[in-house]
């Protein structure tokens, strides 16, 4: 029964036909998440890090998606809507990243919750607001009763983010995709949301998907690390390798690039130049090469030639990048 | 005239030289929203804020949302005209001056904005954004088209830019138009209200270090105010902490990051994670309850007792004052930290 992971993503590809041409968002991306564990995705904006997550859940719009995304063995790519309704909210849920935009305004918080409760369960709709009142509570809301009454208007920012929260935990599911769930909050109030997703995750031992473009954030939560660039997988490392021994020119890059509050006073930041591609006109090769330290240092017609794949450079430790043996 | 009333900020630094921008006991309450009968008692964002700015140096400030940086820094362009206190400019108070006066002033403190495309005109192009405060001043044509010119060689654009519409530039290249333009009079004073909040990790340190490039070249002063403690720590050279309106600590980067006096700084400093999982496993956090209270109600006697580990009963009724704690800085509570 556990023998294959909880959520087991292969060569995940995702193309939005717009008027302007073919946009590849995300080009055939690998991962696992195991109960109990989590997963952070980073990125900057354009690489793929969202819309790989929504193509997990099926919430992706007109979009193409090939590959495969299994959930506890059962394929998600190309499962039939009703089924994929099935499984959204009561196998795999997903938090965002702004809660009122989440929440629907006209209805309850109790109410919310008790209707994604009943549309998996069923029974009574007083039963059903019992349990949003019970999840309210678990997710430390104080006096849930009360709270459940009111609308999302009515909550402050960091209580929102409890509330879709519970609203995602309310199915009690084994997935838990979470899209930069603190990036809107204050850091005092993220470090009360993170510090609750960790509890939960303990306590029910749920596999989480942590999307977020913050490396603080990973390497408070993450077990493992996939760094998106251009639609691709950079690089894929347990957390800890990650931070010590970056391999992907990118990441080193965006680590040296990090103003840090453990930095010596005078710390140079060494930026990347340049910005992140267009999804519409990706440069050739590497995505990353027009910005690589290493290609600018020592241009190599492989960088331009052929999108590099990822290969293993260390025990669970995969680089994108063809001067590997070079870098390391 | 202006160091005469300003014993607190000398006080810490004596030889300190005279300062560029110095702001006394500020204030802003926005009018309340208008209820049956009356108007209810009004919003008070920003509340006795004084502190100096220097020649030449960075001063970060910050804060989580609704700490009333951000109406502070309008407040220090007077693009917001506060309800109490003092801004002077050089000596010379601009909290008073009519619009019209102030406008020969104008071209001496500039402000930059977090959204760089909310913050320049779309029908505009790069050449015509960049030569509005120089027309504004009366500059000639000639004049203008040559400043121009440098100023985007200035900030890393390319003249071939100038003729381009805000739309065809990412927003990192955006925000380096928006301090072109910051800069074409040639200001002593910045304030830059979260100039690189909105860009993405990569383009944040190119617009910080491009910043600290052109304060050494130029000699500008900022005014930082950004919620991110690190990039707040790696550009200032003193820092001052606002919540609910008020400053509750202020003093020299290293002194505050470093050995933090108020209870709020140390939660607000361990509440950052690190990008580092083993420092991360290990270090001390402090997690804070609740959420910032709104200004609209704000608690009694030190606005952060609700949230404070080390609240005793005289921080329910008495609101702490801004005291030396040790040269150069400054804390608001009853009981700072050794």
């Amino acid at each position: 029964m556990t023998s294959h992971p909880l959520l087991d993503v292969h060569d995940l590809a995702v193309e939005f036909t717009t008027e302007e041409g073919t946009v590849r968002a995300v080009k055939g991306v690998d991962f696992t998440v195991e109960r109990g564990r989590t997963l952070g995705i980073v990125g900057e904006s354009g690489s793929g890090k969202s819309v790989t997550s929504l193509a997990v859940m099926g919430l992706h719009r007109g979009a193409t998606v090939t590959g495969s995304a299994k959930l506890d063995g059962t394929e998600l790519v190309g499962a039939p809507d009703d089924d994929l309704r099935k499984l959204r909210g009561r196998r795999m849920a997903m938090v965002f990243q702004d809660a009122l935009t989440a929440l629907h305004p006209y209805f309850t918080v109790g109410d919310q919750i008790a209707e994604a409760y009943r549309a998996h369960f069923g029974g009574t709709r007083r039963a059903a607001l019992a349990r949003a009142v019970d999840v309210l509570g678990d997710v430390g809301i104080p006096e849930p009763a009360r709270r459940a009454d009111e609308h999302p208007h009515q909550f402050s920012g960091g209580m929102r983010q409890r509330a879709m929260i519970a609203l995602a935990l309310s199915c009690e599911p084994d997935l838990v995709i979470a899209d930069e769930p603190t990036t809107a909050l204050d850091v005092t109030v993220q470090a009360q949301v993170l510090e609750l997703l960790m509890r939960l995750q303990q306590e029910r031992g749920l596999g989480i998907v942590m999307i977020t473009h913050d490396l603080g954030v990973i390497a408070r939560v993450a077990d493992d690390v996939l760094v998106m660039y251009g639609g691709s997988a950079a690089e894929q490392a347990p957390a800890d390798t990650l931070f010590t021994t970056p391999r992907h020119p990118y990441t080193r890059g965006l680590l040296d690039s990090l103003p840090r509050l453990d930095a010596e006073d005078g710390a140079e930041l060494r930026s990347i130049p340049g910005s992140p591609p267009s999804l519409l006109a990706p440069p050739a090769g590497c995505a990353f090469h027009p910005r690589c330290a290493v290609y600018a240092a020592k241009p190599d017609a492989r960088c331009t030639g052929e999108r590099p794949l990822l290969r293993t450079v260390a025990d669970g430790h995969r680089s994108a990048c063809v001067h590997d043996e070079v870098t390391a | 005239m202006t160091t005469e009333t300003a014993p607190l900020a000398d006080a810490a630094d004596p030889g300190a030289p005279a300062a560029l921008l110095s702001v006394r006991d500020l204030g802003m309450t926005f009018p309340g929203p208008r209820g049956t009968l009356r108007r209810r008692p009004g919003i008070r964002a920003v509340d006795g804020v004084t502190f100096d700015v220097r020649p030449g140096e960075t001063l970060g400030l910050v804060g989580e949302s609704g700490c009333g940086k951000s109406t502070t820094g309008r407040m220090l362009v007077r693009l917001l005209d506060p309800t109490a206190g003092r801004v002077s400019f050089r000596g010379q108070d601009i909290t008073t001056t009519p619009q019209h006066r102030l406008r020969p002033l104008r071209s001496r403190f500039q402000m930059i904005f977090q959204d760089p495309f909310a913050s320049l005109n779309p029908r505009q192009t790069v050449q015509q954004i960049i030569a509005a405060p120089l027309r504004a001043q009366g500059e000639g044509k000639q004049r203008i088209r040559a400043e121009v010119r440098d100023l985007v060689r200035l900030v890393g654009l390319a003249p071939e830019h100038l003729e381009r519409y805000p739309h065809q530039f990412s927003g990192g290249q955006a925000q380096r138009i928006g301090i072109a333009r910051a800069l074409a009079t040639r200001p002593e004073l910045v304030v830059a209200d979260e100039p690189v909040s909105a860009l993405d990790v990569s383009i944040q340190a190119q617009i910080v270090g491009l910043m600290e490039r052109l304060q050494a070249e130029l000699g500008v002063a900022y005014v930082f105010i950004a919620h991110d403690l690190a990039v707040v720590k790696h550009i200032s050279h003193r820092v001052a902490v606002m919540y609910l309106g008020r400053i509750v600590e202020i003093g020299d980067k290293q002194q505050v990051y470093d050995h933090p006096a108020h209870p709020y700084t140390k939660a607000l400093l361990s509440a950052v994670p690190l990008p580092d999982p083993a420092a991360e496993r290990t270090r001390e956090r402090i997690v804070l309850l609740g959420d910032p209270p709104s200004p609209a109600n704000p608690p009694s006697g030190c606005t952060f007792h609700p949230r404070c580990p080390k609240a005793q009963d005289v921080c329910r009724t008495e609101a702490p004052l801004l005291t030396l704690t040790a040269p150069g800085r400054q804390a608001a509570c009853h009981f700072p930290e050794a």
